[in-house]
């Protein structure tokens, strides 16, 4: 409770997010709360297309135009609405506070650029240093992430993948931000890989004390890395706690379908339990909690009206009527 | 990259030698005698004989290209002209800069708004000005050279009188055949800069850029121009050649002298030699022209430059 | 047969379709029905078609007889759109120019894509020494511009309609080359090709049942745009007097024609020219129509 209200760093209000096609409206995020405090780091967890990558986006106010709208609701930053600050103000933001590090290493980094220059870019944007010290700078970075300085003037093509992810780390880095968003940073990385990534993201994010954003559908990773976890579903976060306790106590429905279908390596199983149907189309989504259809505790008035997150537990939230109803009882 | 250089130079050998095998089997099977066309229809059937003799003309289909070939390549002679009598190389060398400064004015003005209104296009997809400028460049894509030609010389010169219709002696004369001519490449240029340009601003590291913080007019104009302009580069290498076969007509049209009109000329009086000798000289251009693109294609792409060391 | 198995495949790389049970011919007329500019195209092809293949009934007067008592004469109501030096009406010789045009294109890119199509094929599906030989020769003739090219094929064979659509055709013939090898390349090593070798199939039956049909959507895109540039070389051929001769109503010809009474008869160029562009203009249209309805990865 404490940490929430004295040090907050991110709160998200209510978000929505469509994108406006010609087909029709994709509601990529709906109405979504979501905090985070100082130094935390949040584990972002949903299948593809849950519109995690649209909220972190979202975050940054690069959601790609004209499709992509941001309908309504609040991003609060350090006290202040980042959707109400103009594209300059946006920009000192970018980078400097918030960084972001994306998912495909192949494709962020500018094929045509060498990567000192790619990471030089960001010093010189956000600190007041001449063009040599941000290229001595971006060296250094590029040894802090494990990269032999003699490479910094080669191209991203001459890098392999992770390597490559580790550019886009020290370009994420290089202005010490206090809020790091990373969105499946290792998903296109071999799995030796991966671990290295992953340990290294452990180590610079202890050595920045930043706080971070980690955008996943693993929930090893989270265990990992993280200290606090979002489950998040058709656009909408269904439950937020810490980890620990979600991990031990599970009650969303949707979540205890997503831990009931990790495998694990003590309990030998034939087959793995999935969480019946597939994820609803975002451009026509279930009346109610959108989750509906596919649950087993279903009841009438799921189908009517969206769940609001209720705190079920000291810093357990559910948005979901029927585990509260039932949690209840119990307490009863 | 030097080598790179060396072997493309090397590999250009077997195309124009291609080129000139084609062009020298085209002219070999066209109907009617070579020597009759040179001595007239006056010449007695001696003088044919002697000619035909002297010229080789009697040896087999091989050894007259292998002599055409030697000849070309040592003495730099192409032939006779059968209207002029003058050496074929001696008539182009006159006409060629006309040809190449017409191209090559066209190239610039297809790229001075090609480029610009390719880019805007494409940043302001979807508005009024990307719909406009899309309409005009598929009318410029869809009009005859000849045809704009004309209706320029009605316009302006006619008209208006304001440029002459003829000539390219002077500045104002180069203008109706430059535009005319440029027509078509500014349609391709500025069409093939606005899908460029589109698929790179959805591209990851544009989004990094402005993840950055980066201002969007460095965005755009340094971080996607730059990667834009990659397949921008090759089509203006393509396009030099369909503007050195738009300025035959073009030439033909407003009275340019230059290869162009040689060659329309030299077809009209069934002037082998020159035709051969102009086909031969408009493809080795344009095998020139391509190799510079390549060798710039691979300076301004990394990925490229990488592969040939 | 052959559309059935198409759309077999086709399934296989647009998920999309199988989803809407819709055939692939019906799901690209509907794209294609959503681009007005694509309709305004498929519009004025059809008229010219209709305008080609019953010129008789359509043209008012006769191509090609002369009425010197009503030369150079300005559009009236009698004449829709003027008349030429021999009083001959020019509405009807661009109705019988049609013909001639379309004619040209389609048979000019018939040729190409036979002879392309086929050595594109064999030189993508077997690769090594066979493709490397075909594809020199193509690089040898690319570096010919298409327009020179034509020229020099027809001025070697002598002008007529025939050899204006062998020239046309022939020097289209390594572009359509290249688009059928690179389509090829790219499906050759597809699943589904492996599938049809493991079960014993021939090379010719993989080629006509499994490649062509599925590397068809280029190739229709190619050749739209390429019937557009074949009129437009064919018209240049006439004008520069490399094409069908006088008295036969061709488009280049007549623009060509008209030329030296511009100043004075401006009708005489105006129309034969609007009547190429508008031509080409369609054909553009429905070309970029197409390629947007046949690639579903432009969908968005």
């Amino acid at each position: 409770m404490s940490d929430k209200n004295n040090n907050l760093m991110l709160d998200i209000k209510n978000l929505t997010i469509y994108f406006e096609m010609d087909e029709g409206i994709v509601h990529a995020v709906e109405g979504l709360n979501l905090k985070l405090g100082r130094g935390e780091s949040l584990g972002f967890v949903g299948e593809t297309g849950a519109g995690k990558t649209t909220t972190a986006l979202g975050i940054m106010r690069l959601i790609p135009e004209p499709h992509g709208v941001i309908k309504s609701g609040e991003i609060i930053f350090n006290g202040e609405d980042l959707l109400k600050k103009s594209n300059s103000e946006m920009r000192k933001i970018r980078g400097e506070k918030i960084a972001m590090i994306f998912q495909d290493p192949m494709t962020s980094l500018n094929p045509v650029m060498t990567v000192d220059k790619q990471i030089a870019e960001m010093i010189s944007l956000h600190k007041n240093v001449s063009k040599s010290e941000a290229l001595k700078l971006a060296g250094d970075m590029l040894e802090l992430v494990g990269i032999r300085r003699e490479r910094m003037h080669d191209y991203p093509h001459q890098f392999s993948g992770g390597m490559k992810q580790r550019v886009v780390i020290a370009i994420a880095l290089a202005c010490d931000p206090e809020l790091l968003i990373a969105d499946e940073p290792t998903t296109a990385l071999d799995v030796t890989i991966q671990a290295q990534v992953l340990e290294l993201m452990k180590e610079l994010k202890q050595k920045f004390s930043a706080s971070m954003i980690l955008i996943t559908h693993d929930l090893g990773i989270v265990a990992d890395i993280c200290d606090k976890v979002a489950i998040m579903y058709a656009g909408r976060v269904v439950e937020y706690a810490d980890k620990i306790s979600l991990y031990s106590n599970p009650l969303h429905p949707y979540t205890k379908g997503l831990f009931k279908s990790v495998p694990e390596i003590d309990n030998d199983v034939d087959e793995l339990p999935v969480i019946p149907g597939l994820m609803p189309d975002p451009m026509n989504l279930p009346s109610g909690c959108a989750f509906h259809p596919r649950c087993n505790t279903v009841c009438e008035d799921c189908k009517k009206f969206k769940p609001e997150m209720q705190e079920l537990e000291p810093g357990h939230f559910v948005a979901c009527p029927v585990v509260a109803e039932v949690l209840k009882k119990e307490k009863n | 990259m030097f080598k790179y250089i060396l072997r493309r130079i090397f590999f250009l050998i077997p195309v124009l030698l291609g080129v000139a095998f084609c062009v020298f089997t085209l002219l070999y099977i066209t109907p009617g005698d070579p020597a009759r066309m040179v001595l007239g229809d006056l010449a007695t059937d001696e003088a044919i004989k002697e000619f035909r003799d002297r010229e080789g003309l009697n040896d087999p289909f091989l050894i007259q290209f292998w002599n055409y070939i030697s000849k070309a390549v040592f003495k730099g002679d192409i032939g006779r002209s059968y209207s002029t009598k003058r050496p074929v190389m001696t008539e182009i060398m006159t006409a060629f800069p006309y040809t190449l400064k017409l191209s090559a004015f066209a190239m610039i003005i297809a790229i001075i708004i090609g480029i610009p209104c390719g880019i805007i296009s494409a940043i302001k997809q979807y508005s009024w000005f990307d719909t406009f400028t899309m309409i005009f460049a598929m009318i410029g894509l869809s009009m005859p050279v000849f045809w704009l030609g004309l209706l320029l010389i009605l316009l302006f010169a006619v008209n208006l009188r304001w440029l002459p219709s003829s000539g390219f002696s002077t500045f104002k004369a180069m203008i109706l055949p430059s535009v005319a001519l440029a027509a078509q490449s500014v349609s391709m240029v500025t069409r093939m800069t606005r899908s460029s340009m589109l698929e790179v601003i959805r591209a990851d590291y544009i989004r990094t850029a402005r993840a950055k913080g980066q201002k969007e007019s460095i965005v755009i104009g340094v971080h996607a121009l730059r990667n834009a302009l990659i397949p921008v580069v090759t089509l203006c290498g393509l396009q030099f050649g369909q503007l050195l076969s738009g300025a035959i007509l073009t030439e033909s049209i407003f009275a340019v002298p230059g290869v162009g009109r040689l060659m329309v000329n030299a077809i009209m009086s069934r002037d082998y030699p020159m035709v051969q000798g102009g086909v031969l000289f408009i493809a080795i251009t344009f095998s020139v022209v391509n190799l510079l693109v390549d060798l710039l294609y691979a300076y301004i792409d990394p990925r490229i430059k990488a592969d040939l060391k | 047969m052959q559309n059935e198995n198409n759309k077999n495949n086709e399934t296989e790389i647009i998920p999309e379709l199988t989803r809407k049970h819709r055939s692939p011919f019906i799901e690209v007329f509907y794209r294609l029905s959503k681009s007005p500019l694509a309709m305004f195209g498929l519009f004025i092809i059809l008229i010219l078609i209709f305008c080609a293949v019953f010129a008789e009934l359509v043209a008012p007067y006769s191509p090609i007889k002369q009425d010197l008592m009503h030369m150079f004469e300005t559009p009236s109501a009698s004449h829709w759109l003027g008349t030429d030096e021999f009083g001959r009406d020019i509405l009807s010789r661009l109705i019988y120019g049609a013909r001639v045009s379309l004619q040209v294109g389609f048979i000019a890119v018939g040729i190409a894509l036979i002879i392309g199509g086929i050595l594109g094929a064999v030189s993508g599906y077997y690769g090594g020494r066979l493709d490397n030989f075909i594809m020199r020769i193509m690089d040898v003739l690319l570096s010919i511009p298409q327009t020179l090219l034509a020229i020099a094929i027809v001025a070697a064979l002598g002008p007529s309609l025939m050899n204006l659509m062998i020239a046309v055709g022939i020097s289209a013939v390594p572009s359509y080359a290249r688009i059928v090898r690179s389509s090829v390349l790219s499906i050759r090593n597809m699943e589904f090709i492996e599938a049809a070798r493991s079960v014993g199939s021939s090379d010719l039956r993989i080629i006509f049942r499994h490649i062509i049909p599925n590397s068809m959507a280029p190739i229709i895109v190619q050749s739209t745009l390429g019937v557009a540039s074949a009129i437009l070389n064919a018209a240049g051929l006439s004008f520069i007097g490399l094409g069908i001769q006088p008295p036969n109503p061709e488009w280049g010809a007549m623009l060509s024609g008209g030329r030296q009474y511009i100043r004075d008869f401006p009708h005489m160029t105006l129309y034969p020219g609007l009547a190429i562009m508008f031509t080409i203009l369609a054909l553009n249209f429905l070309g970029d129509g197409l390629r947007d309805a046949l690639d579903p990865k432009l969908r968005r």
